[in-house]
């Protein structure tokens, strides 16, 4: 049984289809990303996904349970955990006091005091622990983020652009964070742009455009496939 | 006894400025000098003191749910009225014998606190948030005014409770406690005074703890980022609603107090200018912390006091100006500016700091 299955999910402001009847299954364990130019819907989807839109018609199924009438906080607590596409920290609180909000509800008392020092560690953050969040660099805001859903122990997490604004070494650090969580049996949906991530870490490739599943495969498939590098390209040159 | 200790050590933490030994001596000294003042003044001012102590509950509210919780509630004085009429419907029909007043006082302040549960279940899980907060609540302790405002004739009372219309409702007891040997009537001075200030202590610390607790977490995360924090699984509006009524019943406990103290209350007290005075007491002083607004809100008291005696019709504009001069020299509240100040100064910085 798929661990997120999405089926024939609708979603349309207006005219605008910007989901279009998307089926789209994860495997437990896997490591997954969504690629496709921009406005191919790759946000809507997780809005979706995570209860923040509610689809015109479809179904989105996690571990077997129906939730799509599920409301977003109860999606969190069934397993669900997400990293925005623009980083949501808490900007006037301290950097230690962002993981303790998301780790207090799993965690209490002296525990919690060692798993953030441990999600600290993890992040290579612990120097930066007394800073207010919002003085943070823009690549340490996505890291500490993606701390924060972390700390949750979802059996699912989804990274919406977690490299966006990223330089090359700080790209492959994040790659490594998430493989180091993928090998601790955390499923993984990416939305990503830069190729590099994608080839790194995916284990499979979902293309989406005009609001619909384009192609599907391994990335050496999606790659090759000249379908996908037209779409591509149709943006550059439109 | 641990967990006494855990929440005992939510006194100090990063909601609230002020910690250490300095911080605590301080607040030692303030206390025993707030309890020896009487000794050294006279009934009239110990009792005009209490009204002062009467607001910081209201104002302590607004901290809550505007300064930590980030939506801005112009209605206050919603629950202040109700809480305050609450009082003196049922002390005037059931008197004040065998501690009554305290009952009613505490029933009062419930009766505000279920309003504001209604209210705002239809704000918070109709999601409005916001400048709308602001309307709403606004608009809904007007309509109480405009209400209590025409209930001037004889047909408008609650048992022997005349409503009196604008004239306002008065001849309520006082707060009594029962005691061996002659119940103990707290009229508006020394008595009284020893029992709203034991009250505003508890109420201080009280909140000092629930704010550094994961609760005050949360309504924190609320104000800097719900969606954020709906994402980390917590139910936004369950949590604002939570602050939203307990906001309500400190604002209804600043009404019953008010009322007890000088046997009166009135439709103006839900009025504009009673509304708009809380929120200029709590910005200047520093909404998003309860020891700027508990000093602001006082200091803030003090001053307006003396301008309306010396200068009457001035005193509202010089508050005006000092809201304007605060939103644009120090957006965060003069007195938590200056404690800020201070604690950089101070070389407890390095522990920690504030």
């Amino acid at each position: 049984m798929p661990l997120l299955e999405i089926s024939r999910l609708n979603k349309h402001f207006g005219g605008l289809h910007v989901t279009n009847s998307v089926d789209l299954a994860l495997e437990a364990g896997e490591i997954h990303c969504l690629i496709g130019p921009n406005g191919a819907g790759k946000s809507t989807l997780f809005r979706l996904i995570l209860g923040e839109y509610q689809p015109g018609s479809g179904h989105i199924f996690f571990a077997g349970e129906n939730v799509t009438p599920l409301k977003s906080f109860a999606r969190i607590h069934r397993g669900l955990s997400v990293k925005f596409q623009v980083p949501g920290v808490f900007k006037g609180l301290s950097v230690r006091q962002n993981l303790e909000i998301a780790a207090q509800r799993l965690h209490h008392g002296a525990e919690l005091d060692g798993e953030i020092d441990r999600l600290l560690d993890f992040l290579g953050l612990a120097d930066a622990q007394a800073q207010l969040a919002g003085n943070l660099s823009h690549g340490q805001k996505q890291w500490l983020e993606i701390g924060m859903a972390v700390s949750l122990k979802p059996r699912l997490l989804l990274l919406d652009e977690p490299t966006a604004g990223m330089s090359p070494e700080e790209t492959h650090a994040t790659g490594a964070m998430v493989q180091r969580l993928n090998a601790e049996g955390m499923t993984v949906l990416a939305i990503e742009h830069d190729m590099a991530f994608v080839r790194q870490v995916a284990q499979r490739v979902t293309v989406l455009h005009l609001g619909q599943v384009f192609a599907q495969g391994s990335i050496d498939q999606i790659v090759a496939d000249e379908r996908v590098a037209a779409i591509y390209l149709g943006q550059a040159h439109a | 006894m641990n967990s006494l200790l855990r929440i005992l050590g939510h006194l100090e933490g990063p909601q609230t400025v002020g910690r250490g030994p300095l911080f605590w001596a301080l607040f030692a000294v303030a206390l025993v000098a707030a309890c020896a003042y009487p000794a050294f003044s006279d009934g009239y001012t110990v009792g005009n003191t209490v009204y002062f102590f009467t607001w910081v509950f209201i104002a302590l509210s607004l901290c809550l749910i505007w300064g930590y919780g980030g939506s801005l509630s112009f209605g206050q004085t919603a629950f202040f009225g109700i809480a305050g009429y609450g009082y003196g419907i049922l002390t005037i029909n059931y008197g004040s014998a065998y501690g009554f007043t305290l009952v009613a006082m505490l029933l009062a302040i419930a009766v505000a606190a279920l309003f504001a549960l209604l209210l705002g279940y239809f704000m918070f899980f109709g999601r409005i948030s916001g400048v709308f907060l602001g309307i709403v609540t606004l608009a809904v302790t007007l309509m109480l005014e405009r209400f209590m405002a025409q209930t001037a004739g004889p047909e408008w009372h609650v048992g022997t409770a005349r409503l009196n219309g604008f004239n306002g409702m008065s001849g309520m007891p006082p707060i009594t406690i029962p005691w061996p040997g002659g119940s103990i009537v707290l009229f508006a001075d020394i008595g009284l005074y020893y029992f709203v200030l034991g009250l505003l202590v508890l109420v201080y610390l009280g909140l000092r703890i629930l704010m550094n607790s994961a609760f005050g977490n949360v309504v924190v995360a609320i104000r800097e980022n719900p969606e954020r924090a709906e994402m980390l699984g917590y139910d936004v509006r369950k949590y604002q609603l939570i602050t939203f009524v307990i906001g309500a019943a400190l604002a209804g406990t600043s009404g019953v107090l008010y009322t007890a103290w000088g046997q009166y209350i009135t439709p103006s007290s839900m009025g504009m200018t009673a509304a708009a005075l809380p929120l200029i007491w709590v910005a200047v002083g520093g909404r998003s912390d309860l020891t700027s607004t508990l000093v602001g809100t006082l200091t803030v008291l003090l001053v307006f006091q003396a301008l309306t005696i010396y200068g009457s019709q001035y005193a509202l504009v010089c508050m005006g100006l000092l809201l304007v001069l605060t939103v644009l020299l120090a957006p965060n509240g003069l007195v938590l500016g200056l404690m800020r100040l201070l604690a950089r100064l101070s070389p407890s910085r390095r522990t920690g700091g504030v």
